[in-house]
């Protein structure tokens, strides 16, 4: 046996990405500098509705190092003013006619440094007609509001009606229901703001034909793709390389328009360009996540035990369908909103509309959607515990899908994998002391205090997805692993997804690791690099695990069978004689007489059996049977400041389930950053535009972040119910804690009002919104 | 544009360069010096990617001119590791899973080795204050503030040889 320990599965392997990191030694997108680089600038709009009267650029191009100014009127000549969205939409890369949202492209300068390029946008002159700007939805889809986009053949900003369940018994129940509630939530729009903003730099070589992109892209072949089809240059002279991104969440799957101008200017003229957005226009253009009015009701029985659910959303997708949702679900996984509750039935529909706002609908840490859905429905779980009097943790118990129900089919039509959701409850409800926060809560109650505790149980749906559901643009979403073995038994490892933090290059090893039985420090992994790694649709809504995860676990596998023939040659004995046990093929009955992967991998280059080809390696391009359903449940204590309005979370705890766990210090760290991004939205985050269409929050001195301050210690532990059919039986956890965390903290927060008649209250929850609140209960100090 | 000779030294060693008044230091230390290590993540010295000493002394190196630096010394996170050796604080990110994508990490570092240098044994508390300039949007700041505790605790028990590196020596 070899003594370099294995460590695969269930290690807390340090990261490999690390050493590279904490050096300064990283490779960003803009720290790519080629010589002869150019710098290219932004011209955006100061208004959210306008028609472009005229575009001077003289002033800018007689400036000393300024070398182009590139327009719509010119990419329109090339056939570039227009791209698809991967909603099968289109949108302006640069306008020709009219902008149609605040901070859009108008016009892109290039110059020979980065301080010139900023001085000549300011030199562009452009003249404006302004229009009139339609920001809300319900207006938008009023008779006579103004158009967002006349550029369509329908002259509606109506986009879409999509629904999912059974409408007719879904309706009949609620006719019949003893007890029905109804709410209303808006989830407002926000901002994924990876720390590191949009670019890409981009060089064509002429002397090969060949264009190759460094793009912030978390679904780079995806993007290749969508390149040669646009321009129509073949995709085998197209290499897009994902290098190491600083975070993407969500903001990094669109293709934005700078990428397409800087290409464009890249060709045009014959010099290396780098685009790179500032912090500024990254949240003012770039695409948004959420902003969904949501009306939702519950039916139930008077004891509480409910029966069906009926919701209605309008969805404001700002100018564009610009999100990056699976075609078949231009509302994302919004329909899996039943969450972890057994009922009879629900209808789910969602409206999509235009309005005069940055394009979007992208994720921010989540799966297509899901955070809209589980907020929908632990929010209304505990409206209907009010409404019944009912303890918040005992209405969850009373529906939970029983875990002998699995593999549960929900009622809009999911098939939920596994899970063990009272048991999890339970855990976190023991592990916080719940009924001692209750008696806490009483008491302090007594003298005047808020607190407030909230519940979270929530139901996850990631590993997007199965080819006969799941496609954007066409595509299916199945994703790859390619391995190859090399002689002295060390191994490179690449796949179609791509890391943006997630350590993807520790967490694959780690599979292989375990799957060959070679150490992990031996295992290479390489993503991100189009010419290179299998294609894979990309990282984003908790995807890599359950489908690049299987594929390479699948790949490894294959490996194995292989070498289980040239281990039998070595040992002489027939193939079936062999078991794999212990990291090694073994002959059955005599596990002393084995040989090791590093041992096979040797002869699979020097001393092979007759007839089997040489090499050891192996591809997979995995297309999963089913969705993956992680869960969890989350408990929030939180106090209020009654003379602030302040809420401070004292204790959060996050139990988690997502099947096997491969790298348990990286998953605890998944969990931390995900309750950060969960509390941003509860608390702080939104994105707000005055009547004009005027963003208000265009910078980090207005949307905040939280920092080290605002963000609680946070508590995490787990449960183990694997997925049935992925190969490691892991689920994928990135986004859980995301979709979990805001509704325990809004529950808690609702929790401790909750004696003062207040049922809801929307996100996010400031100190200004919930101090005016404090003061109409006369609560207030 | 009129350019001015600045002096200055940056993590040990010395360079004389012309640079227009207006550079900020931070594209200075990327673009003239190609020390990629100190990144920007906002326009608004918010976030702290690009904090550098200077001085000693913890900078958004956004929100300095270069000319400013004249004559001063500064230390990147590409000089914190010595003859091989990684600082403390490098370790203590490593160990403790103090980083996922990487990009506040090196200003979330250079805060840390600053507040070491001041306070060699902080609360949880006073890490928290301490890098509050610095926005982290992977990790939820746990991990960072254990990173941080490791790095202090090896500090403590290593001392003198790391402390002087923040000095600029």
């Amino acid at each position: 046996m070899t003594t370099t320990p294995i460590r695969g599965l269930g290690h807390p392997v340090k990261r490999k990405e690390d050493p590279r990191f904490i050096r300064g030694k990283g490779t960003y997108v803009d720290d790519i500098k080629l010589p002869g680089m150019l710098y290219l600038d932004i011209v955006r709009s100061p208004y959210a509705h306008a028609r472009i009267k005229r575009i001077d650029p003289s002033k800018a191009l007689a400036m000393p190092g300024v070398v182009d100014v590139i327009t719509g009127a010119e990419l329109e000549k090339a056939g570039l003013a227009w791209m698809p969205t991967l909603m099968s939409d289109r949108q302006m890369v640069l306008p020709t006619e009219r902008v149609v949202y605040y901070a859009q492209e108008v016009a892109a300068v290039v110059a020979t440094d980065r301080y010139t390029a900023a001085d000549a946008v300011l030199a562009v002159e452009v003249e404006y007609e302004p229009l009139t700007p339609v920001l809300d939805p319900f207006k938008a889809l009023e008779p006579g509001a103004p158009l967002v986009r006349p550029d369509r053949e329908q002259k509606t900003n109506h986009i879409w009606h999509w629904e999912a369940g059974d409408k007719e018994k879904t309706d009949r129940i609620f006719q019949e229901a003893e007890v029905v509630v109804s709410q209303d939530l808006y989830i407002p729009r926000i901002h994924v703001c990876s720390i590191e903003t949009c670019g890409c730099v981009v060089n064509y070589d002429r002397a090969t034909d060949k264009l190759t992109i460094w793009m912030t892209s978390q679904a780079p072949h995806a993007h290749r793709t969508v390149f040669s089809l646009v321009s129509g240059i073949p995709e085998h002279k197209i290499r897009i390389i994902s290098p190491d991104i600083g975070g993407g969440f969500g903001g990094k799957v669109p293709v934005y328009p700078g990428y397409v101008i800087a290409t464009y200017a890249a060709l045009k003229l014959g010099k290396p360009i780098k685009w790179i957005e500032d912090r500024s226009e990254n949240l003012q253009a770039d695409s948004f996540a959420r902003d969904y009015h949501i009306h939702a009701e519950l039916a139930a029985t008077r004891d509480g035990k409910i029966r069906a659910m009926r919701v209605h959303t309008v969805a404001d997708h700002g100018a564009f369908d610009a999100a990056a949702n699976p075609s078949k679900f231009p509302a994302g996984l919004f329909s899996v909103c039943t969450g972890s509750y057994d009922m009879e039935a629900a209808h789910v529909a969602v409206d999509g509309v235009y309005t005069n706002k940055p394009p979007g609908g992208v994720a921010y840490r989540c799966s297509f959607r899901v955070t809209e859905a589980v907020h929908t429905i632990e929010r209304m779980v505990d409206v209907l515990a009010d409404e019944l009097g009912m303890d918040p943790a005992e209405i969850r118990f009373k529906n939970f899908i029983r875990p002998e129900q699995f593999p549960y089919k929900s009622p809009t039509g999911w098939e939920y994998d596994s899970g063990n959701y009272p048991a999890t409850l339970q855990k976190a409800l023991d592990a916080i002391g719940y009924q001692e926060l209750r008696r806490e809560q009483a008491e302090r109650r007594a003298r005047g205090e808020l607190m407030g505790i909230g519940i979270s149980t929530f139901t996850e749906i990631v590993g997007a997805g199965p080819s006969h559901t799941f496609d954007i643009l066409g595509i299916k979403m199945f994703d790859s692993a390619e391995i190859r073995v090399h002689p002295t038994g060390s191994a490179i490892v690449r796949i179609g997804v791509q890391t943006q933090g997630q350590g993807h290059e520790t967490t694959f090893a780690q599979i292989v690791a375990e799957e060959l039985g070679l150490p992990v420090e031996n295992i290479l992994v390489e993503h991100g690099d189009t010419d290179t790694a299998p294609y894979g649709l990309g990282t984003y809504a908790s995807r890599s695990t359950p489908v690049a995860g299987a594929a390479t676990a699948v790949a490894a596998r294959k490996i194995r069978e292989k070498a289980r023939l040239i281990a039998a040659h070595l040992l002489e004995v027939s193939p079936d004689d062999l078991e794999w046990h212990d990291y090694a093929f073994r002959v059955k009955g005599s596990p002393d007489r084995f040989k090791t992967m590093q041992e096979i991998a040797f002869a699979a280059y020097t001393n092979f059996p007759q007839g089997l080809e040489g090499g050891l390696e192996a591809v997979c391009y995995y297309d999963p049977p089913n969705m993956t359903f992680p869960f969890g449940a989350y408990v929030c204590v939180v106090d209020i400041d009654r003379g602030t309005g302040l809420v401070k979370v004292r204790e959060f705890l996050a139990v988690d389930d997502c099947g096997t766990i491969i790298n348990p210090m990286i998953v605890e760290g998944q969990i931390h950053g995900g309750l950060t991004m969960g509390m941003a939205p509860a608390l702080l985050e939104e994105i707000v535009y005055d009547d004009n269409g005027t963003i208000l929050t265009g910078t980090f001195m207005d949307y905040l972040l939280p920092t080290a301050v605002e963000t609680p210690h946070w508590k995490t532990d787990k449960t183990v119910t694997p997925s049935p059919h992925h190969p490691l039986g892991a689920k994928g956890v990135g986004e859980s804690p995301t979709i979990g965390a805001p509704p325990a903290i809004v529950n808690a927060v609702v929790d401790a009002l909750s004696h003062l008649g207040v049922r809801h209250i929307d996100i996010p929850i400031t100190p200004a919104k919930l101090y005016q609140l404090l003061a109409e209960k006369g609560v207030a100090e | 544009m009129e350019r001015v000779p600045i002096q200055l030294t940056v993590n040990g060693q010395s360079y004389q360069v012309e640079v227009e008044p207006r550079m900020l230091l931070v594209h200075f230390i990327r673009d003239v010096l190609n020390l990629t290590g100190t990144h920007i993540g906002c326009d608004t010295t918010s976030c702290g990617a690009c904090t550098v000493l200077w001085n000693g002394r913890p900078v958004k190196s956004c929100t300095v001119f270069a000319v400013q630096a004249d004559g001063g010394e500064l230390l990147t996170v590409e000089g914190l590791e010595r003859d091989g050796q990684l600082h403390p604080v490098q370790e203590g990110f490593w160990e403790e899973h103090g980083l996922q994508c990487g990009f506040c990490t090196p200003g979330m570092m250079m805060t840390a080795v600053a507040l070491l240098q001041e306070n060699p044994d902080p609360s949880e508390e006073e890490i928290r204050k301490a890098i509050s300039g610095n926005l982290c949007r992977c990790t939820g700041y746990v991990n960072i503030v254990k990173a941080i505790q490791y790095a202090a605790h090896t500090m403590r028990e290593t001392v003198p040889a790391a402390a002087g590196i923040a000095e600029g020596e």
